[in-house]
């Protein structure tokens, strides 16, 4: 069996005890280098070695429990999905383009870390792996060929455990597929089985990776009992290997980065596909507010987030609706949302409390983030008002586990209105809630708790329109620049103006509009017999997005962030409208 | 060993420091897979040629001596070619001004390619994480914009307007001051960069690195200060220096693949890296092959 790196067998690459907490543990398979860590909810990423960025080694980097920090620029990528969350070299920016590292397949089991080249095979346990209580030998790294390690392990032979100083055991070989052999050794009444495995770390190196069937009582003796048979093997086979002609080396390749991610500025086009969730936990989590846990189908894990992010939550009666996502770093199984129940009118939220149950199946967006998280403040202040919460508490949770300085106060009308409390309990000493403060009160709070602004210092807010409003003005009152106070728009109430005319060619349908003062680019478009897809109608949903071809925008909407503007790149036909003369879109 | 391009060949190529290159000894170093022998000849002018068994700490026998490698003189450093060098090495005119400390900081050996090196030396950004407490510190992450541009009357790459905020500068600096640098690339495998003086805010200090490619993925970096500083000793300068890069080696060397891949979709630039993108074009525009992996086609 020669061996190949698009092999697609499993092999065992660690033991679960080379991923002590916050580890980051280097490991090599069929010749690709892997950094292998362990988060601390426990689950256990494989990823190539390499930052996208500038090809660092990952295994140098940090583990902060949640996410891997690249050594060399900080970049931060996320616990189970290796996606980029951060680059501090732009720390306002949220990264727009969907960095993702490669990751290869990861199990746990039997005391082993197990992985694959690719993807092609699920993982199977050896046969017979649900008959012992296994325990994982210490590794035996070696300078042979995976193949000659193979041929020489069926000829090994030790004691069970029970009888390590009885004459020399009888041994059974029985070669299993892949680079395994179940070996058992007979001494008198006393039997033990055991099952080896070799890792072909390259073409002429390999790791052997014993399991015993049980547990012994004495692990020290029985594990150095093992180590000096293995490593007489090792001698030998590294005698025998040296001379061979050595092997070549496999030459695992580097994936190519997309063409979007390898160009120039960094702005996508943020069309996001969407994809199916299951409401695997509807609970009220405050009075008047319902926690919604969403996680994808097939335990698969959801794509990279980063703190202030949102999803459009695409509802039965056909709405689109916004809501942010609460969760921690790393936490990729599930995301967690806060829906405010609305006694009036037919608003989204209300379908949401009302009609979604436990099991139910909906349609989300990819995470996008309007409300990017700095984490190059000397100082945080997180203000929240109401279920204005659900941002600020990701990013608290972001900022508490990178022991950033932060604080979050939280404002409500009484201790029943405050959502989460489970959470914002975990933020100790961080969290400072104002209950049932009159409206002047807030102010005054607000005032004491911004203090004079001095470099480096930043604040979030979310929270109902006054609120908003109490915390801009205060800021501004007390010296803070425009660009320390950071709030986001679920809605769009700025008042559009649609006063301009201008024509637009539509690039694909070969027609040419002329859109007079008063009519949106959308209205026309559907006086014109054009299906065009669209929501919410007042720029904030991000259903009528259009890709911009040539023409100056004037941009009218709350969807597209400042840079995505910036890039001229999009926009939204419902209440944008042109600056120029002209518009070519990519209709 | 590996072909070297003809551009590659034609350049004047960086070997050692003059004054650590005795007269009359032998010294050996390898330069883009090739052995050379090098020393002082009595008149102290360099003298460099291919080595054919000379050892190191040998006595030269100058008759003996068969084709001599081109060799100039320039900021303190032996160059030499295998092809048809420049008339002149690149310009550093504060070089002279007479008033500068000028010193060698030491040869360093580095496992990876010269390119690596040089893009390394342009880099803002790690320097909170590589260089925490001196060059940088978090938080203060944040690479401003700034201007890049490819001289085509001088045919180099220059990176003007970077600012960032450090925390101690220079060794005569006290305290956290934002900083404003000038990137130049001059040479293939040489950079020079110009950064605020804390002493004299009319003057800049000039750092300068250049690299030894002794094969592909091997390099030295010769470094070069030539400082406005009226109080530090050169001893205590080049310890900075030497720290500086003592804790650039070990990222360098961990950097995979360990050539400069020329092909944009190698890697993931941002804005941050719109210098090492110029270089990198600029590289491939000039048909460098050596120290990179080309782009395909």
């Amino acid at each position: 069996m020669a061996l190949s790196v698009s092999d697609p067998t499993w092999f065992p690459i660690a033991s679960s005890a080379d991923l002590p907490l916050r580890h980051v543990y280097h490991g090599q398979l069929l010749g690709r280098e892997l950094a292998v860590w362990r988060a601390d909810d426990g689950n256990v990423n494989v990823w190539e070695n390499r930052c996208l960025h500038r090809g660092v080694r990952l295994s140098i980097g940090v583990n902060e429990g949640a996410e891997l920090k690249c050594q060399y620029h900080g970049w931060r990528y996320a616990n189970r999905s290796a996606g980029c969350t951060y680059i501090p070299a732009h720390p306002a920016d949220a990264p727009a383009r969907r960095i993702t590292n490669k990751t290869y397949p990861a199990v746990e089991a039997f005391g082993l870390v197990w992985s694959a080249g690719n993807e092609d095979v699920p993982f199977a346990p050896f046969p017979g792996a649900d008959s012992g209580d296994w325990f994982a030998l210490r590794p035996m790294p070696l300078n042979a060929p995976a193949e000659a390690v193979m041929a020489a392990l069926l000829g090994y032979a030790f004691q069970p455990a029970t009888a390590l100083d009885a004459p020399a055991a009888d041994m059974q070989a029985e070669p299993l597929p892949g680079f395994a052999v179940r070996l058992t050794a007979h001494a008198g009444a006393e039997r033990q089985a055991a099952i080896f495995f070799v890792q072909p770390v390259d073409a002429a190196r390999s790791v052997i990776r014993g399991l015993l069937d049980t547990t012994p009582a004495d692990r020290l003796a029985v594990l150095r009992h093992h180590n000096e048979r293995l490593d007489k093997l090792r001698t030998r086979l590294e005698r025998e290997a040296a001379r061979q002609p050595a092997p070549a080396p496999l030459q695992p390749s580097f994936d190519k980065v997309s063409v979007e991610l390898s160009t120039m500025p960094e702005i996508a086009i943020p069309r996001g596909t969407t994809l199916n969730v299951v409401v695997k936990r509807k609970w009220t989590t405050a009075d008047g507010i319902i926690g919604f846990e969403l996680a994808g189908i097939d335990d698969n894990h959801l794509p990279t987030f980063q703190p202030g992010a949102h999803i459009d939550v695409h509802l039965p009666n056909g709405l689109i609706r916004q809501y942010s996502i609460t969760n921690g770093p790393g936490e990729l199984l599930s995301y967690v949302i806060g829906v405010k129940q609305e006694n009036a009118g037919k608003g989204g939220s209300k379908v949401l409390a009302e009609t979604v149950r436990e099991g139910d199946v909906l349609a989300i967006s990819e995470p996008r983030n309007n409300f990017p998280l700095r984490r190059d403040a000397t100082r945080t202040v997180l203000l929240a008002g109401g279920i204005g919460i659900t941002p600020l508490l990701s990013m608290a949770r972001f900022l508490d586990k990178s022991s950033l300085p932060y604080e979050l106060h939280y404002f409500v009308r009484s201790g029943e209105h405050v959502a989460f409390r489970e959470q914002l309990d975990l933020l100790v000493g961080k969290v400072i809630i104002h209950t049932g403060l009159p409206p002047d009160a807030v102010g005054t709070t607000i005032a004491t708790t911004l203090g004079a602004h001095s470099r480096a210092q930043h604040v979030y807010v979310c929270g109902p329109g006054p609120m908003l409003e109490t915390v801009r003005n205060t800021a501004a009152g007390l010296g803070w620049p425009e660009e320390a106070v950071h709030f986001e728009y679920f809605k769009n109430d700025k008042v559009i103006d649609a006063s301009s005319t201008f024509e637009v060619e539509l690039a694909r349908s070969a027609m040419t509009l002329q859109i007079p003062s008063g009519k949106t680019i959308l209205e026309v478009m559907r006086d014109n017999g054009l299906i065009v897809p669209s929501s919410c109608e007042q720029g904030a949903c991000g259903t009528c997005l259009t890709t911009v071809m040539e023409g100056e925008v004037d941009h009218q909407d709350v969807y597209l962030n400042e840079s995505e503007k910036r890039s001229n790149t999009c926009m939204m036909t419902c209440v944008s409208r042109a600056r120029s003369a002209r518009l070519v879109l990519d209709i | 060993m590996t072909a070297i391009d003809k551009v590659t060949r034609d350049l004047w190529q960086v070997i050692a420091a003059i004054d650590e290159t005795p007269p009359g000894i032998v010294q050996v170093t390898l330069l883009l897979d090739q052995q050379l022998a090098f020393t002082r000849d009595a008149a102290l002018r360099p003298v460099v040629w291919r080595r054919n068994g000379e050892q190191i700490g040998d006595v030269v026998d100058f008759e003996a001596i068969g084709e001599r490698l081109p060799v100039i003189e320039g900021y303190g450093y032996i160059w030499t070619s295998f092809g048809n060098p420049p008339a002149e090495l690149f310009p550093i005119p504060e070089y002279a001004e007479a008033d500068r400390k000028n010193m060698s900081c030491g040869s360093i050996g580095l496992h990876v390619s010269a390119p690596r090196a040089v893009e390394n030396f342009l880099d803002m950004g790690h320097f909170p994480y590589v260089h925490t407490d001196i060059l940088g510190a978090e938080p203060h992450t944040e690479v401003k914009e700034y201007d890049v541009e490819v001289s085509e009357e001088r045919d180099e790459v220059l990176a003007t307007r970077c600012r960032f905020f450090q925390p101690r500068a220079a060794l005569s600096a006290t305290e956290g001051q934002e900083v404003e640098y000038v990137y130049r690339v001059p040479h293939p495998f040489c950079s020079v960069l110009y950064k605020s003086c804390p002493e004299d805010d009319t003057r800049r200090d000039v750092i300068a690195i250049f690299l030894q490619p002794m094969t592909e993925e091997r390099c030295r970096a010769h470094l070069l200060q030539s400082m406005v500083d009226s109080v530090s000793t050169i001893t205590e300068l080049r310890r900075f220096q030497q720290t500086i890069f003592g804790q650039d080696k070990p990222i360098l060397e961990n950097q995979y693949p360990k050539r400069l891949p020329l092909d944009p979709r190698s890697e993931t630039p941002i804005r941050a890296d719109k210098s090492a993108i110029a270089y990198r074009r600029w590289l491939s525009q000039k048909g460098i092959t050596y120290g990179v992996i080309p782009q395909a086609g």
